[in-house]
C-alpha cells in the first residue's frame, strides 16, 4: 500500500486579478510533500466545490483580496456540505479584516492566513487538520 | 450501497473517493477494481502527451467540449504531472486550461501525481482508468507531459495516442529524438497561430516520410499500382497532421476526425483487440513483478539478505550470483 498523500485545492475565488501569494502557498505545500491542484484565477464557488469533489481533496485553500469573503466562504462552505464533503477543511489566504475572523470561524472556516503569515505555520495547521479527521 | 455499487450507480463523491482508494492500492480499492473489472472494456483511451507547455491541456479542454456536443457520452479526463522527486509534493495545474468543462455533470476531471514513476505515468493511472471505464465514462483522455518513457506508458495504455507539438521548440531534433512516430497516431501542431508552424511541419513530414516512405506508384496494363516497402500496405496507418489553435478552438473538428478515423482502422485492423490485449498482459506483468517481489521479501530472512549484499560490495560475488543464492539458497 502507497502512502497516503494529503491533497489539497489551491482557488482563487472571486475578480481580483493575481494570484502570486496563492502560487507561493502551492509550492510550499508542494515542498511539504502535499499534492496541490491548482485551478487558476477567478473561480466561482461552484466551479471550486466540484473540482473539490472530483479530486477528493482534504483541504480546500482559498486566496481571497477582494474583499468578498463574507460572502464567497459561506457559499463555498454551504456547497462542499451539500456535495457530501463536510470533512473537507477550509483556510483562506488573503486580507481579512479582524472584526470578521470570529465569524468566519464559527461559520466552519478552519484556518485564516494574512499577507504576513508563514508557510511554516500554514503547513503545519494543515497537516493538523487533515490529521483530526483520519484520527 | 457499496462505494462500487455507488460508482456503478453513477455516484459522482462515490466515483472520486475509489479514485483516491485506488490511487493509494488500499485493500479496499483493490477489492473495488476487482468488482469493477467486469464493466471495463467498453471505453476508447486517448492518450495526450507532448513537450512541457504545448497545449496539451488546452487541447484537451476543447476535445472535451467537443465531445459532449450532442451526445450523452460521459467524458474522463485524467492529467498526470510530475511529483517532485525529493519531496513527493506535486503541483497539478492542468485544470487551470479546463475551466470550460466545469458545470456539465458528464465530464470527470481528475489530477494525478506520477508519484514513485519517474517522470512518466503514474503507476495507478491504468487502475484509475478502469474505474472510469466501468463507471460508463465511454472517452478517457489522458494527458501526460511527454519526457521519454512516458509517452511509451501512455502509447501502452490508450487506443490513440496523440502527440502534441508546437512551433518554436527546436522542432527537428524533439521530433526524431523523441521517437514520436512511433507512438504518435495523431500529431497535432497546437499554436498554429505563432510563427513557425511551417517549419514544425516541415519537420514533421519529413520524419514520417522516413519511417513511412511515399509508396511507389507504376502502371501496369495501364493500371495504376502501388508497391511498397514490405511492412506497409493499404492497412498502414500513417498518423495524419493537424494544426490548432486550441485556445480558440480552431482546428478541433479535425482532430476529432482524425482520432474518430483511427478507431474505425483499429476496429478494421483488429489493432483494437490487439491493443487491448498487449495492455493487459503487460498490466499483469507488472503486477505479477510486484507480487513476485513482495513475497519474496516475506520470505527472504532479512540476516541473509544482508550478508548477500555485504558480499557484493566486497566483490565476494557478483550480483548475479547473489540474486541466483537468494532464490534457490545455493552456495556460492
Ligand atoms: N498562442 C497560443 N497559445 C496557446 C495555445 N494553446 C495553448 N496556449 C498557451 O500555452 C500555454 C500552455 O498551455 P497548456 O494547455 O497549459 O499546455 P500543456 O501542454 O498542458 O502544459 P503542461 O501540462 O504544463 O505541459 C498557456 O499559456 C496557453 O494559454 C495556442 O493554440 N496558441
Ligand atoms: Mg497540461
Amino acid at each position: 500500500m502507497t502512502e497516503k498523500k494529503i491533497r489539497v485545492l489551491v482557488a482563487k475565488p472571486g475578480l481580483d486579478g493575481h494570484d502570486r501569494g496563492a502560487k507561493v502557498v502551492a509550492r510550499a505545500l508542494r515542498d511539504a510533500g502535499m499534492e496541490v491542484i491548482y485551478t487558476g484565477l477567478r473561480q466561482t464557488p461552484e466551479m471550486i466545490a466540484e473540482a473539490a469533489l472530483q479530486e477528493d481533496v482534504d483541504v480546500v485553500g482559498l486566496s481571497i483580496l477582494s474583499g468578498a469573503h463574507m460572502a464567497l466562504a459561506p457559499r463555498i462552505l454551504e456547497l462542499l456540505k451539500k456535495n457530501g464533503q463536510d470533512q473537507v477543511r477550509v483556510f483562506i489566504g488573503g486580507i481579512i479584516p479582524d472584526e470578521d475572523l470570529p465569524r468566519l470561524k464559527e461559520m466552519g472556516i478552519t484556518g485564516i492566513y494574512g499577507p504576513g503569515a508563514s508557510t511554516e505555520d500554514i503547513i503545519k495547521e494543515v497537516r493538523a487538520a487533515v490529521q483530526l479527521r483520519g484520527a | 450501497m457499496s462505494l462500487t455499487e455507488s460508482v456503478l450507480a453513477g455516484n459522482r463523491l462515490a466515483l472520486a473517493r475509489l479514485l483516491t482508494q485506488v490511487e493509494n492500492d488500499s485493500p479496499e480499492g483493490r477489492r473495488a477494481l476487482a468488482e469493477l473489472f467486469p464493466h471495463t472494456g467498453r471505453a476508447h483511451l486517448i492518450g495526450i502527451t507532448g513537450a512541457p507547455g504545448t497545449g496539451k491541456s488546452s487541447l484537451v479542454n476543447q476535445l472535451a467540449l467537443h465531445y459532449r456536443k450532442g451526445t450523452d457520452r460521459k467524458v474522463a479526463i485524467v492529467a498526470v504531472d510530475p511529483s517532485s522527486p525529493f519531496t513527493g509534493g506535486a503541483v497539478l495545474g492542468d485544470r487551470v486550461r479546463m475551466r470550460d468543462l466545469s458545470g456539465d455533470s458528464g465530464i470527470f476531471i481528475r489530477s494525478m501525481a506520477a508519484r514513485g514513476s519517474l517522470g512518466g505515468i503514474a503507476k495507478k493511472t491504468a487502475a484509475l482508468v478502469q474505474v472510469f471505464d466501468a463507471a460508463g465514462y465511454e472517452i478517457i483522455i489522458i494527458e501526460t507531459v511527454g519526457a521519454g518513457q512516458s509517452e511509451v506508458d501512455v502509447a501502452r495504455l490508450a487506443h490513440t495516442t496523440v502527440v502534441v507539438e508546437a512551433p518554436g521548440l527546436g522542432d527537428e531534433i524533439q521530433a526524431i529524438k523523441a521517437g514520436i512516430l512511433e507512438i504518435a497516431d495523431v500529431l497535432v501542431i497546437n499554436k498554429a497561430d505563432r510563427p513557425g508552424v511551417e517549419n514544425t511541419e516541415r519537420a514533421l513530414r519529413s520524419t514520417l516520410e522516413l519511417a513511412h516512405p511515399a509508396r511507389r506508384v507504376f502502371r501496369h496494363h495501364g493500371q495504376t499500382m502501388s508497391v511498397s516497402a514490405p511492412a506497409i500496405d493499404s492497412t498502414t496507418w500513417i498518423p495524419p497532421i493537424n494544426k490548432t489553435v486550441a485556445t480558440e478552438g480552431k482546428g478541433i473538428a479535425a482532430v476529432i476526425a482524425s482520432i474518430a478515423k483511427h478507431v474505425e482502422h483499429l476496429r478494421q485492423s483488429g489493432d483494437w483487440a490487439a491493443r487491448d490485449r498487449a495492455r493487459l498482459e503487460s498490466e499483469m506483468e507488472t503486477l505479477l513483478r510486484e507480487a513476485l517481489l513482495d513475497r519474496f521479501f516475506a520470505s527472504v530472512q532479512q540476516v541473509k539478505y544482508e550478508e548477500t549484499i555485504e558480499k557484493v560490495i566486497n566483490r565476494n560475488i557478483s550480483p548475479y550470483e547473489a540474486v541466483k543464492y537468494l532464490l534457490n539458497g545455493k552456495q556460492v
